[in-house]
């Protein structure tokens, strides 16, 4: 059953892939836009490949709820693939209402680099501490993800709005801004990457070292060290050693990471550069020619509008029933409930701009982008960085 | 009350009504000269954009500006995010000092963030003045806006100004001529299909649909006070209980804040973690990985009631109300309040024994065991040998004069001055035993207490918890998601068609969802002769595109 699920999930992966292939022959077809009128073939093919691929990670999901015996939501691996899944559920059911291709073409990458992400720490199914068994750990936590799910569709169409409507040709600070984004984007590719470079071959170095508190603690790292611990001591010589020192209250390992992610991003992006000859989003840009940025718009404004119900009643309500069973207080300003407050905030104060200031079309998707960046930070930084009380969203 | 404006149309709005509330014609000049109206309250008199005279104009001007809500929320999220750099003082560990730990721990930048008050940030008052204004905001932004807002809709009458169609967004004209008369009975069909409510006069007729979505926004914000007036009420007393309660096995305790009329007994701490063996096969990689895994925390607990009159002195009658397998997730209710598994603690010391041992021979002339939470004053042997505790340190240390003293009353490093009595030494000789060391500070003794053991047991720690707050807050969350949905979820539309001389004028306007709007309104005049409304506003989103 466990491999069956995990079979599963590649296979949902395979099928975001060819999916997004489709979305971008749809767009790229010629006869299509001639006609420019509805979706075309390819975009038809696209989404059905999109329809597959959910099924079969629908199908993960189910299977390794059943091998576990609670919902697939418990860790970090995977809340991050149920939350590509959601985004990609809620992706489906908006195209077709709003039939556009190019939101495939943008969505399926994203769902990818999720799950990508997801497949890079730990993967074994774990059994429940304490304060998880609770029926609360189904609903508040799928009912969470769903809601940053729709939300995150608005920074989809933000995206693919600003692509269009900013003038990339120019170096004006919004364009520079978008290709900053990207690169931000091109980085957890290069995470993934470069994880899965080392993990497959087995990489292993390690450290002893003295913590804050004065207690010996053992650092494992799966990518070769640029930055070791505070006076730390290197126990495998034969691999490579740190070239700089952390100070003391900076975790070594996790900067490690994040600079090996850099780096490959990094090298990633100026390899693109020195094909393509342009910048990402001026590379884009023609996939986002045939865009009706009015429609766009208002794709990413419906898409806040009802995902902000279901992320309040999720992270917000739900979460509070279950703190006050769980942890005997509905509220206890721990740093995932704080950071679910901010989205909420930033989402209501999105609401507010649009509904009062009328802002429209580049600010709003901006604020979309912004939004997302925010669930990310929630999701990444709080969970691995930050930790607290839901640090077991951590491993 | 000022001056009224009356419309042409015989219908006396409020001063400051921009648009007339019942035929909707432009009453501003300045207005007049726009292509399009301004729908968004539907032109009502708000009264901070009417008056702002007195102190009180200002201040309810200041409030109901959106402006100031959005600012106002988005100081809030960026102070709430501030107080996530560090762990706040709850989080730190309870026996470390604030002022040390930040600095100790997080250098310079530790130190800066407990000097302004960052590290109790949710409580500082200037947090809780963001909240309280952001509330106030709610309050104003929202009367400000819902009362003439309900006015205009409700008095709306069904033909409406030229000059307020010819402003809408969707809008178009067409000459009388070409339009079949059946038209309008078609297009009346369809629109009761799509579920808009008809209403006719004078030939014209007025389509509309999900009026209530327009006060979702109210009523969310009604929601919100009341959630925040809830969280308000934890500090009037008597509505929130916060205890920590600590309970041995076996040990019988009153449970506090409950005026002593309730009582609980600790029959046994569980703690169980996974064992590879006996969970399922799924598991087996993960245990190995991560080492123990706890999989549950469990006292065993007995509830009692006190029955009757107690009298000073006496142990007071209690009689079982149930016996309760208390787990996390789990929690006792009872009354008002409930107990939560909340912590606990291993192998706590409970007894000490020792036995009364001559040095030299190690005769031994008597055992005696300690119960450490209520030692006796004095244990009597046989044959005249007898052992008096003089003093007893649970938690011993010596302090800076080198006096043994006691940290707290938790028995983690038991310490005793004993007095040991035997038909040699009648007066008694004196001992001081601690655990590994024996001091006998008038010389040599004859006698020792020689250590036998220990007994341990565990202690739960039990949040009691009363928090009547709770429907409070439950009712301000439902108000808030009904509202919210309603909002969201609905979009109030409206379509005018109105016989003018020899033309049909159309218009069209939704609070939101304009391509939904645009749909319907294909599908209601396809085939009809009747133009369909164009978006208006399409030229001048253009323009100032370019602008930008």
């Amino acid at each position: 059953m466990v491999a069956l699920s995990g079979n599963l999930l590649f296979i949902a992966f395979l099928l975001y892939l060819v999916g997004t292939a489709f979305f971008a022959g749809s767009i790229k077809d010629k006869k299509a836009r001639e006609k420019d009128h509805g979706p075309n073939k390819w975009a038809k093919i696209g989404v059905a490949f999109a329809i597959a691929g959910f099924i079969c990670q629908l199908g993960y999901f189910i299977t390794r709820w059943v091998a576990a015996g609670h919902a697939p939501v418990s860790n970090l691996f995977e809340f991050t693939t149920f939350f590509g899944m959601c985004l990609v559920g809620a992706f489906i059911v908006i195209y077709f209402v709003y039939k556009l291709p190019a939101l495939g073409l943008f969505t399926l990458p994203v769902a990818l680099l999720l799950i990508g992400y997801a497949a890079m720490f730990p993967r074994d199914i774990t059994p429940l501490v304490p304060s998880l068994q609770s029926n609360w750990l189904h609903i508040h936590v799928t009912t969470a993800a769903l809601g940053q799910a729709i939300l995150a569709i608005s920074f989809v169409a933000g995206l693919i709005y600003l692509i269009k409507a900013v003038d990339h040709t120019k170096k004006t600070k919004e364009a520079i801004w978008l290709e900053v984004v990207l690169f931000g984007v091109v980085c957890t590719l290069g995470f993934i990457i470069i994880s899965s470079v080392f993990g497959a071959t087995g990489y292993k170095s390690e450290f002893h070292w003295i913590d804050n508190n004065n207690v010996e603690e053992t650092l494992e790292y799966h990518l070769p060290a640029l930055v070791g611990p505070h006076e730390g001591e290197h126990l495998t010589p034969d691999k490579f050693s740190p070239l700089v020192e952390t100070p003391g209250i900076i975790n070594a390992q996790k900067l490690n990471t994040v600079l090996w992610s850099l780096f490959t991003g990094t090298i990633i992006y100026l390899l693109f550069r020195l094909i393509a000859r342009k910048r990402i989003t001026l590379a884009l840009q023609p996939l986002t020619k045939r865009v009706n940025l009015d429609l766009v718009d208002e794709v990413g404004y419906r898409s806040v509008l009802i995902g902000f119900p279901v992320f309040t009643l999720g992270a917000l309500i739900f979460a509070m029933i279950w703190a006050q069973i769980a942890w005997s207080r509905f509220w206890g300003w721990d740093p995932k409930e704080v950071w679910a407050l901010i989205t909420w905030l930033f989402y209501a104060a999105y609401l507010h701009l649009r509904l009062s200031k009328g802002w429209h079309g580049k600010k709003s998707a901006w604020l979309g982008v912004i939004g997302f960046i925010i669930i990310m930070f929630n999701l990444i930084v709080v969970n691995l960085v930050i930790a607290g009380l839901h640090s077991y969203a951590g491993s | 009350m000022m001056k009224q404006v009356k419309c042409e149309c015989g219908h006396v709005n409020p001063h400051g009504t921009v648009l007339c509330e019942s035929c909707g014609r432009v009453l501003v000049e300045e207005e007049k000269s726009k292509k399009l109206v301004d729908m968004r309250y539907e032109g009502s008199a708000r009264r901070s954009q009417t008056y702002n005279k007195t102190i009180i104009d200002k201040i309810w001007n200041f409030f109901s500006s959106v402006k100031v809500g959005v600012t106002l929320i988005i100081i809030t999220l960026a102070a709430s995010a501030i107080g996530t750099i560090f762990p706040q003082e709850m989080y730190i560990p309870p026996t470390e000092n604030a002022s040390v730990y930040y600095e100790d721990q997080y250098g310079f930048a530790g130190e800066v963030y407990y000097t302004l008050g960052f590290h109790n940030l949710y409580s500082s008052w200037w947090y809780l003045l963001l909240i309280a204004s952001i509330g106030v905001s709610l309050v104003i932004c929202s009367l400000d806006r819902v009362v003439p807002l309900y006015r205009a809709l409700k008095k709306q009458r069904v033909d409406r100004h030229e000059g307020f169609l010819r402003r809408q967004r969707l809008y178009s004209a067409t000459t009388l001529a070409s339009i079949e008369e059946d038209s309008f009975e078609k297009i009346k069909e369809k629109l009761k299909e799509k579920r808009y409510n008809i209403r006719e006069e004078n030939g014209s007729i007025l389509a509309e649909k999900n009026r209530f979505s327009r006060w979702g926004p109210y009523i969310n914000h009604i929601g919100l006070i009341i959630f925040l007036i809830g969280g308000m009420l934890r500090f009037v007393p008597g509505m929130y209980v916060d205890e920590l309660l600590w309970i041995r096995e076996g040990e019988t305790v009153v449970i506090p804040e409950t005026k002593g009329e309730y009582y609980l007994e600790n029959h046994e701490f569980i703690l169980e973690t996974y064992e590879k063996d006996k969970e399922s096969e799924a598991f087996t990689t993960a245990i190995e990985n991560n080492g123990t895994v706890a999989k549950n925390f469990q006292t065993n607990v007995s509830l009692y009631k006190e029955s009757g009159e107690t009298i000073a002195g006496q142990d007071p009658e209690l009689e079982k109300v149930e016996d309760y397998e208390l787990r996390v997730n789990e929690p006792l209710k009872f009354e008002q309040f409930a107990l939560y598994q909340q912590s606990y603690k291993l192998g706590e010391l409970s007894e000490m024994s020792f036995a009364l041992t001559n040095k030299e021979t190690n005769e031994e002339f008597g055992q005696m065991t300690i119960d450490l939470h209520n030692p006796q004053d004095e244990y009597t042997f046989e044959n005249g040998y007898s052992v008096e505790l003089m003093s007893y340190f649970p938690d011993f240390e010596f302090d800076e004069n080198s006096e043994p003293v006691t940290k707290s009353r938790v028995p983690n490093n038991p310490a005793f001055i004993f007095k040991m009595f035997s038909p040699e030494h009648p007066d008694g000789e004196v001992s001081f035993v601690a655990i590994q060391q024996t001091i006998e500070p008038y010389g040599d003794n004859d006698l020792k207490m020689a250590f036998k053991g220990v007994d341990t047991q565990n202690v739960s720690a039990l949040t009691v918890r009363k928090d009547l707050t709770l429907p409070i807050l439950a009712i301000g969350g439902l108000i808030f998601m009904i509202g919210v949905v309603q909002g969201a979820y609905w979009n109030h539309r409206r379509i005018w068609i109105r016989r003018l001389g020899d033309q049909v004028l159309v218009a069209g306007h939704t609070n939101k969802n304009w391509h939904g709007l645009k749909r319907e309104i294909t599908h209601v005049f396809d085939g009809s002769g009747i133009q369909e409304p164009i978006d208006q506003s399409d030229e001048t989103t253009n323009k100032k595109g370019k602008e930008e």
